[in-house]
Parts: C-alpha cells; structure tokens; sequence
C-alpha cells in the first residue's frame, strides 16, 4: 500500500535552447501533501503540466498514480484533481451545474452525482446557494467550491496550482482545513503557493530554481540546514540566487 | 483651487454599487504628502475601485474625494496629469517595444523621457538591456518594472499602485518594496494595495479593509498595539489535531509552524493539550494577520 503517488526521475523538458524543467528527480507518498515552491519562472508550471498529462517530457521519466507520463496520460487525467486560482469553476453556470459538469467529466454515474453533489453543498453550507450562478458567490467560497469539486471523483492526487490567491485571511486557513481533510482521507496533495506560512503546512517541500530543484525536505529540516527562523528566510537564501525571472 | 496645506488625497463618505453590489461602502479616510499608504485586504474588499475613483476613471455614486487638492468630478484634467496609475492588470502595449512604451506616455504627458530619467533611472537601467523588446514578450517581474516606469515618467505628485505584488514571489515582492521605499525619499506619495498581510508592515499607515469598509487605519505598530488579548504560539507533534482539539475551546489560527491563540489564559491552553506530545507554547505579540482575523470576526 505504500505506493509512491508520484515518482520522477531526471525530468526535463526543453523548449528550443531553452531548459524549462532540468533533470528534476523525487517522490511524493501517498497522502502526503507535498508543497512545490518556486520563484516567477522556475520552471513549476512546466513542470506540474508534465505531472498532469498535459505535456510531454523530453526527457528522463515519471509516473503519476502509477501511470507512465509518456504512454498513460489518459489514465493519469483520470486519476487526478486540479485546481488554479486562474481556473476553477465557470462563472455562468450555478453551483449545481458545476458540480453536474465537472461530475460528468470525471466520470460520475447519475446516482453518484446526485449523492456527492448533495453531500458536498450540505458540507460547504451551500444550501441556499445551489441555484445561484458561481459568478454571484465571494471568492472564498469559489475557491472552496473549486476544490471540492476537483475532488468529487476521490482521485489519487490533487494538484493545485496557487489555490488560496486573493482570498482573506480566514478564508485562506478554511481552506487549508479542506486540504488536510483530503489528506486524511488518502488523497495525495501537490500544492503551490507564494505565501511562506502555508509552505510550513505542507509535509515536506521542493524549492525550484533555473528549472531545478535545490532543495527538499520537511520545513523543519530546510530551516535547520539554511540556519532560518522562517521558510519566508529559506526561500530567500535559496531563490535570490535565481539567475531568470519570467511569468 | 488647490490647498498646499491640505492632504493629498481625501475621501469623505465615498459609496459605489455596481448593480445590486456594493462595492464601497461610504468610505471616508486621508492621505498625508510624502506618505507610504497601504490597502490591505482581499479580493472583493473595494481597492480597485477606490484607486478608479480617484485616478477619475470611475463617478462615486456619493461622496466627495480629492486628490492633490483637486475634485476628482470637477478636476479630472489637472488630476490626470499629477497622479500615477499602475493599474492591477497589465495595461501598456503589448506590441510597442520597452522604449517606445516609455517614450509613449512620456509625450502623452507632454514631457520627454530624457527630462525625467533620474525619476526612472535606478529602476529603468534593470529593463534597460531590454529596451528593443516588444513589452508583451516581457517576463512578469519585467513588466512590472516597465510598468513602473511608465507611471512615473512624468514626475507625479501622487503614485497609485494597484496590488503590483500579487502573483509575484516572495524574493520579487521584497525587491519591489525596496523599490518602493526608495522612491518615497523622493518626496512622492504613495498609496498602494496588497492582499498580502506581511506587505502592511512596509507601509507608514494601512487601512485594513473588507467588503466595501475599513475595519481599521493607523500605523501597522497602532493596529498591533491595539489588539486586546494575550496571544500564544503553540505547536506539538500533530498540528491538524491541535487545532481541532484547541478550536472547541478558543479562537486558533494556524501561522506558518504554529498555532496562534487567543481568548484563553496560559494554564487553560496548557490544560487542552495535555493529550499532545513535543508541545511547545509561547506568548508572542501579534501582528498584522492577526489584527485581520481579529478585526473580520468581528466585522461579521
């Protein structure tokens, strides 16, 4: 059962002369939530759209949920969740809609549809909302939607690409509750984030720079070895020496 | 007329709706010439529209605002050419060069870049070996530079910078304020938003805002100082439980690797996790985000 939920061994993609992602190798176990950190231009994107199926590597080799990333990405967009802070949900569609939609797509029979979209509304306290169009709802409850709804097949593994961007102070550690609440029920969390305090949520952590990864390990060990009182001090020392910057 | 002694920006009881939404909720505050001024708070919180207001790109549905001494209804023309305006998405031309965007708004303003380089220099000399690059080809941290620069090229009495950090990484956020406070010596005011908590200390004063209000303006060390209760850090070995297991009991937020806790006493705390292993607690002083949940909770 110990199953790995990602392995990725010297990974490299390249576009013309340009090395995105350079040889990155590591594991993320089953249920761990993994912070992936990086500055502008790292080269996370690249990377996490590798891990998601959505491109392929031009070199070295990975598999996610145990499916290959070159021959199975099928079968890896069937077994993940995704959600950004840039795409979630559509905003013209109501609560219900979304659910139904995103439900279909990843493959829910009718019967499930009806019970987890239920179960879901009634968990977020969404009940007087179900009709309203997402567009109409705060953001934070947007985003609380989102990640629901990219978990509502039970996939193996979540990634989310800066979920908590914009959102209050509160809202953000709500959402915070609803990703350990999907660790603790097996599902595997890939997360990134620009904020330093949610990187100490996050089991262990990579720190991405010029397209490698320089650092990994638990928060607390990385602020051990880099002498920092803070993972805010550790990101500093490691990512200033960045030699590219881009979006 | 112009009053040289009077605030550089003044708001009193400023309220727009879009629709059925309230965007702002009759908001009065002031801003002090030379002054570093922060809006803090997310998404939805009213700071956009705010900086539209007073860079005369919106009508307040009531209210009176001016900037620099001028109406923002009646003035429109003398503003627009004393105010800066970074707006929260990237709005230069895409298909102009570095250069030919700067050259650009520096004759719209009837000036030339050559007369106000040291207003850009430091900042422009980063982008300068880029100069013959078409701005849409441009990295995130480039943009906002050029960006910058363009909002500055005419020598503005006020700078009004719309969140310029959000998205940006921690090591690009603090080259920004460094920017930020250097420019200030320069005598300009500046009033700029952020969502993100950490940026408030940064600023001379903030308005904390959500839904349209503001829960709380003063220095970021007043807002702090003005926080009623003991708070303590605690951590131990299982923090997802800690946190369920000292939430039944009082207010906890998770910050970074500890727990922050207020409403209860040190020996009642120590009583809730007495089931915990490797428990840590500490009386800490709060700091900005702590003040915001404080504030919002009581908001709501």
């Amino acid at each position: 059962m110990n199953e790995k939920a990602i392995t990725c061994k010297g990974l490299t993609k390249r576009f013309g002369d340009f090395v995105a992602v350079d040889n990155i190798s590591f594991e993320v176990n089953t249920g761990e939530i993994f912070g992936f950190l990086g500055a502008n231009g790292a080269g996370k994107t690249t990377a996490m759209r590798m891990l998601c199926g959505l491109s392929y590597p031009t070199s070295g080799e990975a598999a996610v949920a145990g499916y290959d990333v070159f021959t199975k990405q099928e079968s890896i967009k069937k077994n993940i969740g995704y959600m950004s802070q840039k795409f979630s949900l559509y905003e013209n569609l109501t609560v219900k809609e979304n659910i139904r939609f995103y439900g279909g797509i990843y493959g829910l029979t009718n019967g499930e549809l009806k019970e987890k979209g239920e179960g879901l509304i009634n968990k977020l306290g969404l009940q007087g909302e179900s009709k309203k169009m997402v567009g109409e709802l705060p953001l934070g409850w947007k985003q609380k939607l989102a990640f629901s709804v990219a978990i509502i097949h039970q996939p193996k593994i979540v990634f989310l690409d800066e979920p908590t961007g914009g959102v209050d102070p509160v809202t953000r550690r709500q959402f915070w509750d609803l990703i350990y609440e999907a660790a603790d029920s097996g599902i595997t969390v890939f997360v990134t984030t620009h904020y330093m305090d949610e990187a100490e949520y996050c089991n262990r952590i990579s720190i991405m720079v010029d397209g490698r990864i320089d650092a990994l390990d638990t928060p607390a060990s990385l602020k051990q070895r880099y002498r920092a009182e803070t993972m805010d001090e550790v990101f500093y020392a490691l990512a200033r020496g960045a030699k590219r910057s881009a979006d | 007329m112009p009053q040289q002694s009077s605030d550089a920006v003044i708001l009193t009881n400023i309220t727009k709706t879009y629709g059925e939404t309230t965007a702002v909720k009759d908001l009065s505050f002031s801003v002090k010439h030379g002054e570093l001024f922060g809006l803090i708070g997310p998404d939805g919180a009213g700071k956009s529209t705010i900086f539209r207001i007073l860079t005369t790109l919106l009508l307040a549905d009531a209210g009176v605002a001016t900037v620099d001494g001028y109406d923002v209804v009646k003035d429109y023309r003398e503003i627009r050419k004393r105010v800066g305006y970074m707006p929260g998405k990237f709005s230069l031309y895409q298909d102009l060069t570095v250069e030919e965007n700067l050259h650009f708004f520096a004759t719209l303003f009837g000036t030339t870049v050559k007369e106000n380089y040291s207003m850009i220099k430091e900042i422009y000399e980063q982008i300068a070996p880029f100069k013959t690059r078409r701005a849409g080809k441009l990295s995130g941290g480039m943009k906002q530079k050029l960006a910058l620069c363009c909002a500055l090229i005419h020598r503005p009495e006020v700078l009004f910078l719309d969140e310029p950090t959000t998205g940006v990484d921690a090591v690009s956020r603090k080259e920004f304020w460094e920017m930020l406070q250097r420019l200030k010596q320069q005598g300009i005011t500046i009033v700029v938003s952020t969502p993100y908590m950490d940026e408030a200390d940064l600023c001379e004063r903030i308005a904390l805002m959500q839904s349209g209000s503001i829960l709380s303006i003063d220095t970021p060390a007043a807002i702090k100082h003005a926080y009623p209760d003991e708070l303590y850090a605690v951590k131990s070995a299982n923090m997802h439980q800690l946190l369920k297991d000292i939430r039944q009991y009082a207010s906890c937020y998770a910050f970074g690797e500890y727990l922050h806790v207020s409403g209860i006493s040190e020996n009642a705390l120590a009583g809730y996790v007495k089931g915990h292993t490797d428990v840590i607690i500490k009386k800490v002083a709060p700091g900005i985000e702590d003040c915001f949940i404080r504030l919002l909770l009581k908001h709501e």
